[in-house]
């Protein structure tokens, strides 16, 4: 593994950012625009249900996760879609990098992208509805990692689709989260899925996640269990995806998609 | 002189359709080998398998001794590409691309590089223009300093004229005859333009239907089919069944 060629593929995201105006603004944006609604109705709810009225922030609190989630992933979309777009794909694919090189640029960028967006929304909170994210205490870490892990694993199976299927699978690419997103439990306890459903959530990372926010959130304990149960199925997934990112690399040089990608 | 490019009998099948069926070539060191053949006759297929983008169903390439079959990285180090139907980041600065692919493909002292190529390019006034505003010859010119950015022993090039203005086509061809000839590079030149083809190849390939149909200098091919000029043996092999079959 190259760090140069690494450091190489983030300069020219980084680059491409610090030029456009417009494309910082889509980063701030929509997570600020997210977060300040979800505070409102965080507020509502907590003064009209007896399930939220202990912890003001819970929803604040899981929206603003669900959002790093939801940029982390999309954001790794975005850079391959970008090399798609600018026609830049097939110099990318034939200079001398490694597909892990590759991968490990993208999932830096990603990560970074995604802190752009979040930083300053997550400032907002205190200040407009007083609540802080911090109050998850030294467990935010390990929640935000997993988020991330998860984020950055969506990214690579799409990516691995744009691969294997080209650009006509670019809609599937901003569909993703919101397939998964009822399962993930992110606003409401995984009680309140059909059976079928809780079967399905628990086979995700995200339910013990969002489950061990609230729990920490309106119980005031943690679950280590929940901790380590998201990060095992996050390793099963996160390895599964590169496993099928490289799968799609060889089918698309077999297929001659790296070929027609730009067309 | 050393063979830098070996293609053994290479196939490439997409399910049942035989896109390439078995070509063989060399390009020797400071050689520019003109590749020719109408739309859809596997150009464009072939140098997908020599970037490394195209697996071949069967068939074997060296570059400069080492097969690409296992040797991906070390091989595209060696090598570059230009096609007008890639492009270069169009929100970066001129620059800015060059300094990333010169990351990219690892190359030391990029500033200086840049400054080499800025001035046998006549890119100087460009370097902080935005690559997406420049003009078809500029761009052009900037995309053809991304493939020599790493000094490549090998240079794949596919219509790299298309769509320049003559004098800015010149400047390309003349800066590309100087170059292979200084640096003794091997340089595979796909084109449609059969004067750049007569003036730039010592030899050429006809491809038709995923095979060579035909092969030699432009003189001997000319001679050989009884034409006038390159264009008129082209046309003439287009619209006639294979000749090698």
């Amino acid at each position: 593994m190259s760090l140069t060629r690494m450091y190489g593929l983030f300069l020219r995201h980084f680059y491409l950012i610090t030029r456009s105006f417009p494309r910082v603004l889509d980063l701030v944006y929509w997570p600020t625009i997210q977060i300040t609604l979800w505070g409102f109705i965080s507020n509502f709810f907590a003064t009209h249900t007896t399930y939220y009225n202990n912890a003001v922030g819970v929803i604040l609190t899981c929206a603003i996760l669900y959002d790093f989630l939801f940029r982390t992933s999309i954001g790794f979309n975005m850079l391959f879609l970008e090399e798609i777009w600018s026609r830049n794909f097939t110099n990318l694919f034939i200079a001398p990098m490694k597909i892990g090189e590759i991968l490990t640029s993208l999932v830096a960028t990603a990560l970074i992208r995604a802190l752009i967006g979040l930083i300053p929304a997550v400032l907002l909170t205190s200040p407009l509805f007083g609540i802080s994210i911090l109050d998850l205490g030294i467990f935010l870490f390990f929640l935000f990692l997993s988020l991330y892990l998860f984020g950055i694993t969506l990214g690579v199976l799409v990516s691995a689709g744009l691969l294997r299927y080209g650009p006509s699978f670019e809609n599937i690419a901003w569909s993703t989260m919101f397939l998964l997103a009822p399962f993930g439990c992110i606003y409401y306890p995984i009680e309140i899925l059909p059976e079928l459903f809780q079967k399905i959530a628990y086979l995700l990372p995200l339910v013990y996640i969002f489950e061990e926010a609230r729990n920490i959130l309106i119980n005031q304990t943690v679950d280590i269990q929940n901790i380590y149960n998201a990060f095992m199925w996050n390793g099963v997934y996160f390895v599964l995806s590169i496993a099928l990112f490289y799968y799609s690399f060889n089918v698309a040089k077999k297929k001659g998609t790296l070929i027609n990608m730009g067309e | 002189m050393k063979n830098l490019v070996e293609v053994k009998n290479i196939k490439k099948n997409y399910g049942k359709n035989e896109a390439v069926k078995g070509i063989s070539f060399n390009i020797k060191e400071d050689e520019i080998l003109g590749l020719l053949g109408p739309n859809g006759s596997g150009k464009t297929t072939t140098i997908g398998m020599l970037l490394g983008l195209l697996k071949p169903t069967s068939g074997e390439i060296l570059i400069n001794g080492q097969k690409l079959e296992g040797n991906r990285i070390e091989i595209l180090e060696q090598i570059n590409f230009i096609s007008p139907y890639i492009e270069l980041p169009k929100k970066l600065t001129v620059k800015q691309n060059l300094t990333v692919y010169g990351k990219l493909y690892k190359i030391n002292n990029i500033n200086e590089r840049i400054e080499f190529l800025s001035e046998k390019l006549r890119l100087g006034g460009l370097l902080n223009s935005i690559t997406g505003e420049l003009s078809s010859g500029q761009k052009n010119r900037v995309s053809l300093a991304k493939a020599l950015i790493n000094e490549p022993k090998v240079l794949l090039l596919d219509e790299p004229t298309a769509s320049l203005d003559p004098e800015v086509g010149d400047f390309v061809r003349s800066f590309l005859e100087s170059y292979k000839k200084e640096k003794k590079i091997s340089i595979l030149l796909a084109s449609h333009n059969m004067n750049e083809v007569t003036r730039l190849c010592k030899s050429i390939l006809m491809m038709k239907d995923g095979i060579i149909i035909d092969k030699g200098n432009p003189d001997e091919l000319i001679n050989k089919h009884g034409r006038k000029n390159l264009e008129e043996v082209f046309l003439k092999l287009s619209r006639s069944k294979n000749e090698l079959n």
